[in-house]
């Protein structure tokens, strides 16, 4: 174990957080405005990986460049998706809510499953393996552009939140639903624009995970999983939360997979999940409720 | 007028394997059967206490491996291995249902809690290579071997599962008309009202979670038994927590005759599109999702609640 | 006589607000206590801490002889301590004779002697009509009558009555004023939360004032109606 190899997998770790921070953020920001677990998150993360592997080997679209196709795309099919699915349970019970999401998630992922089969795939791309040196380690190049990409999509939405009138907006509606209906906030639309900018975040992670990690049905539910043990870490609708949580987790896996069994670390991750929602189902961020 | 309606249909379902020779249509009544079951068991906990559960294959598992396992390694048979596995459920029921309700889980945590116990098994039995690790449990044939919960004509299965469905249902039937019942009703309903009328809600969703896990595992079984085969996703995977929970659903949560109702509809269902799906793997899963995301829009309490219409 | 319920310094904080500021107050059996104050003045949350929903900060909470602050609602309800909530919550699903039922089922063990029982509190609150009507379809005020039998099947000594009357016309406020007068023949003491005056003033042996959390008088009706430091407090609202 040398510190070298510490290092890496430290490196590693945070690069792959910032990923699963980005998937996070796209389930918090849903969560916080519309107050519902959206089970189909992962399923819309597959999607996009999916969209980006086909443009690659079709079109010898390079995959960052995808970003433009599969971030709009992402936007257009969450933002359909909450009018055609959603919308029509928002006043159902919580259980109701919970199975329509799942329900879409079963949905895509056995069409995904159906069209694509269950072959893992892979894409290749001359920098796949390169590496680029950071001090005495020696960081993968894909990994660290879905950190930078991941970083850079992050601060663009926490600067739509805070600075925009729309952003601001959006915030007025998963703050004080009615309150912000009374004065003329449309707060309907604000959440199909919720959920278009979280599936926008999801599709982002899909993209930027594709040059490095495989492609296959169910390979959303992996980072989905994740997704939400970062989410229940960080406190459901918090964004910083979302963010050190991602990163976090992201380092408590990678350097688990130093120590233990891979299938251990991933049970660790469970027991984590399961551990914060018994302390603290609103997360280590979150605002308590009463 | 009711009683001799139902009792056309008990008699239809106890006579058809001697009447109809197909091997197709008694295996797919087995299935709607099992499904039933199982569902029913969910229900107790989903449906009548009200607490969702997405990972009720973690009892479904525990009682397929512990009665395969009894077998395999210690030659014990598959019928005790049956109550050994249920009650392993149950405790492992009880821990989980403390854990969650004891920390006051509910609504989507607590799903997901009960999803995440149950990949936790998942994830552990595949690595464990004592219980087959990823290549599952194949229990040995025998023959036709009844001590040994073996049958050579496969219609013996289908009274097994059809006496369990009918133990099952009187016993659920008991079960709503009971106190404990009631109670249940009750914190499914409000649970803080419950509290304020001297109902434990954590001792009633505490019993209600034992009852389930122990009525999911005997399914489990069954589900060895009759398959000879079991394998970490399929009995512990998030799809087989899907389908255990989607029959209720879709027949209606919370009532006697929902998980059946919901198993024939999905049933035959599943027999008009059969040639459909045989062509492509996940389709029916597909479907399934479309089913759920259809059924939770216009049939919000299942197919009994359009019945029972709701203003 | 020592007193059924025996509040002491009861204080509760929820982050910067002060809801409940060292309130004493005794509660003596037999009688009915009115307790009124303006919107915010702290009453439910007073409910809510004496029955067990919420923790009190300081002090403490004696009813019959137990200390109770800190016990489950469910417990303190099986000693005899049963409440109303401000916002009707019926078992929505059950119909009324059911869920009153529920509420028998703490003193009764089977289903069947609980809705004999329930039989009775269904002809006390005049509900007996309804019985088969589910839950979801009844009016708010009727809801707020069943909230009341539901409490009452649990065979409470004392009753905490959260705006029971409130949406209430005048017709049905007679009603309720009448039930609650039979309530309390029948050995039950009430505790109430009201904002309709003309039924505190007629119905309540004596009534408390609440206000930011403090209890600022205790006393007759007609005491408080010319108390200046409750009139203050309503900002001029006629008492009388």
């Amino acid at each position: 174990m040398t510190v070298e190899i510490l290092a890496t997998s430290l490196a590693n770790g945070v690069m792959l957080g910032g990923l699963y921070a980005l998937v996070a953020l796209g389930l918090t920001l849903i969560f916080g405005v519309m107050r519902i677990i959206n089970f189909a998150h992962g399923s819309l993360m597959m999607l996009a990986m999916y969209a980006t592997f086909g443009l690659a080997t079709r079109t010898g679209v390079d995959p960052y460049l995808a970003l433009g196709v599969t971030v709009p795309g992402g936007f257009l099919v969450g933002w359909g998706l909450q009018r055609l699915a959603i919308a029509p349970v928002l006043g159902a019970p919580e259980h109701n809510q919970l199975l329509m999401t799942l329900g879409l998630a079963l949905f895509l992922d056995n069409l995904a499953l159906a069209l694509f089969t269950a072959d893992p795939r892979t894409l290749l791309t001359a920098y796949s393996a390169s590496t680029v040196a950071i001090g005495p380690v020696r960081l993968n190049l894909p990994r660290l552009l879905a950190f930078a990409g991941a970083l850079g999509i992050t601060a663009a939405l926490a600067a739509f939140l805070k600075l925009t009138v729309l952003g601001r907006a959006l915030r007025a509606a998963a703050e004080e639903r009615d309150g912000a209906a009374l004065v003329g906030i449309p707060v309907r639309r604000m959440y199909a624009l919720a959920f278009g900018l979280g599936s926008a975040c999801v599709a982002a992670a899909g993209t930027l995970a594709v040059p490095f990690f495989y492609v296959s049905p169910e390979v959303g539910n992996t980072f989905v999983i994740t997704a939400f043990v970062v989410v229940v870490l960080g406190g459901l609708g918090s964004f910083p939360g979302a963010l050190l949580g991602g990163l976090a987790v992201g380092v408590v896996e990678s350097l688990g997979g130093l120590f233990l069994h891979g299938s251990l670390a991933q049970i660790g991750i469970f027991l984590l999940f399961i551990l914060v929602l018994l302390a603290r189902p609103t997360g280590l961020l979150g605002a308590a409720h009463a | 007028m009711r009683e001799l309606g139902a009792g056309a249909a008990l008699a239809g379902a106890l006579l058809l394997p001697l009447v109809v020779r197909s091997e197709h249509v008694v295996g797919t009544l087995t299935l709607i059967f099992f499904f039933a079951f199982v569902g029913q068991g969910w229900n107790i906990l989903g449906g009548y206490a009200g607490q969702f559960s997405f990972g009720h294959a973690l009892f479904f598992g525990i009682g397929a491996y512990t009665s395969a396992l009894a077998f395999i390694k210690g030659g014990i048979s598959p019928w005790l291995g049956m109550v050994a596995g249920a009650v392993l459920a149950a405790l492992v029921g009880l821990l989980t249902g403390h854990l969650s309700f004891r920390y006051g889980l509910r609504g989507a945590y607590f799903a997901l809690v009960m999803l995440a116990f149950a990949e936790i098994f998942r994830v552990a039995v595949t690595n464990w290579e004592w219980v087959g690790a990823s290549f599952g449990l194949l229990v040995p044939l025998r023959g036709h071997a009844p001590a040994l919960f073996q049958f050579a004509d496969k219609r013996a299965y289908y009274y097994v599962i059809l006496g369990m469905l009918l133990a099952l249902t009187a016993g659920v039937a008991r079960l709503e008309r009971s106190r404990l019942g009631y109670e249940m009703a009750a914190v499914r309903e409000n649970e803080a009202a419950a509290a304020a009328l001297g109902i434990n809600p954590y001792r009633v969703k505490l019993v209600a979670m034992a009852l389930s896990a122990a009525v999911t595992a005997l399914g489990g079984t069954f589900y060895v038994q009759y398959f000879s085969y079991v394998d970490p996703t399929i009995a512990f995977g998030p799809a087989h927590s899907v389908e255990i929970l989607l029959r209720p659903i879709l027949g209606g949560a919370g009532t006697l005759w929902g998980p059946l109702l919901g198993s024939a509809l999905l049933g035959l269902l599943g027999e008009a599109t059969r040639g459909l799906v045989r062509a492509h793997a996940g389709l029916h899963l597909m479907l399934y999702g479309l089913i759920l995301m259809v059924a939770v829009v216009f049939l919000p309490r299942g197919v009994i609640g359009l019945l029972h219409r709701r203003p | 006589m020592t007193p059924l319920l025996d509040v002491r310094g009861l204080s509760k904080r929820f982050g910067g607000l002060q809801a409940l500021s060292r309130v004493t107050l005794q509660v003596e059996p037999g009688e009915i206590l009115g307790l009124i104050g303006p919107n915010g003045a702290g009453k439910t949350t007073f409910f809510a801490t004496v029955s067990g929903f919420l923790r009190p900060d300081e002090g403490t909470v004696t009813f019959d002889g137990r200390d109770v602050a800190g016990l489950p609602p469910y417990a303190i309800a099986r000693l005899g301590l049963a409440r109303t909530f401000q916002l009707a919550q019926p078992f929505a699903g059950l119909s009324v004779a059911d869920n009153v039922m529920v509420g028998a089922l703490v003193r009764h063990r089977t289903p069947a002697a609980a809705r004999r029982h329930a039989a009775t509190v269904l002809a006390l609150t005049r509900l007996e009509d309804l019985a088969g009507r589910p839950a979801h379809a009844l009016s708010v005020g009727l809801r707020k009558r069943l909230e009341l039998a539901r409490a009452l099947a649990t065979e409470p000594r004392l009753l905490l009555l959260d705006e029971v009357m409130a949406g209430l016309n005048p017709a049905e406020v007679e009603e309720t004023v009448a039930v609650i007068r039979e309530i309390r023949g029948r050995g039950v003491t009430v505790l109430l939360i009201e904002h309709v005056m003309a039924a505190v003033m007629s119905l309540c042996d004596r009534v408390a004032v609440l206000h930011h959390g403090e209890l600022i008088a205790v006393g007759a009706p007609p005491a408080i109606a010319r108390d200046d430091r409750v009139v203050e407090a309503y900002l001029g609202e006629a008492l009388a």
